[in-house]
């Protein structure tokens, strides 16, 4: 139970002074500039972006500017402003297959219709420090020279050419294509399909999802996952504004996309083959990504007839407690005023012990045969 | 004329407006700067709110709801003739200009100027970019092989 407990205003007025004066830093330290935070420190604005289920790179930098870095309270910046906004209404389902290509890769087929691409990716680094990062104005960043000729204007995605075999599970749009289930408007209920729980994944904590991936790898589940492709690109947003008519481009988004690949030896309904999992993420976040994908594929296990032995195969777990704002949320309000609920917990155990002491105090009433038993 | 533009499916008005609502609002005033940019009248004030960004399970599977972004709008008139722009941000005076150079290009009479002046230039600019980034990632194409292994 809540009791709202008052007074205290000077000192919170306090504290907001002196968390923006840590904020703040050495004041001779020059300020960071959102845009700064925004250019420099994308990888860590699409994580916000993707936790705050909100694409807006100004304003994951500026959340992540208020809440000095931290990734949870500034995702919880975004949700918080998110609902202060009108919603307008629904993209059309982005076409990944046209994507502006900056990165695509697959660990499974080496030689690919468009090819791979390795894109800006830290994989063949060693991270070692690059000390002349350090010594700022002297890093002029080092131009790539562009290849010769552009990249094919739509790639194939890569599950989708073992497809025409038969021996990949087809994704397909469902009949009529009905508009999808969304989380943010009714409650997730269990069991959920596919739609609710890909959103729910989209908007979850990469840590969470990270180690429940990590798990399902490590023999916590049935599954061993290839990289069928990653793609990191630009995005077309198209909408139809029901005033106008007809369908318009609002710009493009950057997103990344992971297709895990796992072998499935069948079922009585289904022949053996391949399945999949999907991973989705704004901005270049492919850790998120690939582990969105394989905690999906684990999460097919119930329709594909699979034993949910492993935690990574029960849904309302995975999905119950992968939000980040929900589970920071809970588990940080333990730290506001709980000062009745302690009282009558306090008075709860000195009245047992009471009744305990009273108990041991009291002359024996049995004889001493009763006792030994 | 609306009835026009629904009847066209968009066609080339949604193509200009593709390229207004792409660029940046200094880009749009500094080709604006060029044309003689008639007043409207503002019906819908440049307003931001989101738009929920559906994407599909592996790319061509069923629809999901894949996080919202934020879009700003703005409707301008002149007449009974409607300007618009939606575009991805929360950028309002970038769409109260949009939706004036919307308007204005609708007009028959400097269509033609307009797309040259304004359309045109952007257009290239936003290609040449997208040609760049496309050249630099095709900078990292790979070709990887593999070695056969002894015996196995």
């Amino acid at each position: 139970m809540y009791v709202a407990v008052k007074g205290g205003e000077a000192a919170i007025r306090a504290t907001h002074d002196l968390v923006a004066q840590m904020r703040r830093g050495d004041p001779c330290v020059p300020e960071l500039d959102t845009r700064q935070i925004r250019e420099q420190m994308k990888l860590a604005v699409a994580r916000v972006m993707n936790e705050g289920s909100l694409y807006d790179e100004d304003l994951a930098a500026l959340a992540l500017k208020q809440s000095q870095g931290d990734a949870v309270e500034a995702a919880f910046l975004m949700r918080a402003y998110r609902t202060t906004l009108p919603r307008f209404g629904s993209s059309a389902p982005l076409d990944t297959a046209r994507m502006a290509i900056r990165r695509r890769i697959s660990a499974a087929f080496k030689d690919l219709p468009g090819g791979q691409v390795l894109g800006p990716t830290y994989d063949y680094t060693h991270r070692l420090f690059d000390f002349a990062l350090e010594a700022a104005g002297l890093t002029a960043a080092p131009a790539v020279t562009p290849g010769g000729a552009p990249l094919d204007e739509s790639m194939p995605r890569v599950p989708d050419i073992l497809g025409s075999e038969g021996l990949m599970e087809p994704e397909r749009a469902l009949p009529d294509d009905p508009a999808p289930c969304d989380v943010t408007r009714e409650p997730a209920e269990f069991p959920i399909d596919r739609d609710g729980r890909l959103q729910m994944l989209a908007r979850g904590d990469e840590g969470f999802l990270l180690g429940l991936a990590y798990s399902v790898q490590r023999g916590f589940g049935a599954n061993h996952p290839f990289a069928g492709e990653i793609r990191m690109g630009e995005t077309s947003v198209r909408y139809r504004p029901e005033d106008l008519g007809f369908e318009i481009d609002l710009g493009e988004i950057t997103v990344t996309e992971c297709q895990m690949i796992n072998q499935f030896s069948g079922s009585k309904d289904a022949p053996p083959q391949f399945t999949r999992g999907y991973g989705f993420a704004f901005g270049h976040s492919e850790r998120k990504a690939m582990s969105m994908a394989i905690v999906d594929r684990s999460l097919k296990c119930r329709d594909l007839g699979e034993a949910a032995d492993y935690p990574a195969q029960k849904e309302e777990f995975v999905l119950y407690h992968c939000d980040t704002i929900e589970a920071s949320g809970f588990v940080e309000h333990l730290k506001l005023p709980h000062y009745v609920d302690f009282q009558g917990e306090l008075e709860l155990i000195r009245k047992i012990r009471r009744e305990h002491d009273e108990r041991a105090a009291e002359p024996a009433l049995f004889t001493p045969s009763e006792a030994a038993e | 004329m609306e009835q026009d533009d629904k009847q066209s499916g968009g066609g080339e008005r949604a193509a200009w407006m593709s390229v207004l609502a792409r660029a940046s609002y200094d880009d749009l005033l500094a080709v604006a700067a060029a044309i003689d940019l008639p007043d409207a009248e503002i019906v819908k004030p440049a307003e931001s709110g989101t738009l929920m960004i559906e994407a599909r399970a592996g790319g061509s599977g069923r629809r999901f709801n894949a996080g919202e972004a934020t879009v700003t709008r703005c409707i301008v008139r002149t007449g009974d003739r409607l300007g618009y722009s939606y575009a991805l941000g929360r950028d309002k005076k970038k769409a109260v200009l949009a939706a004036r150079l919307d308007l204005a290009l609708q007009d028959d009479a400097r269509r033609k100027e307009i797309l040259a002046a304004v359309v045109e230039p952007l257009c290239a600019a936003q290609t040449e970019r997208r040609q760049h980034a496309s050249r630099s990632a095709a900078a990292t194409k790979v070709e990887f092989f593999t070695l056969v292994r002894g015996d196995g």
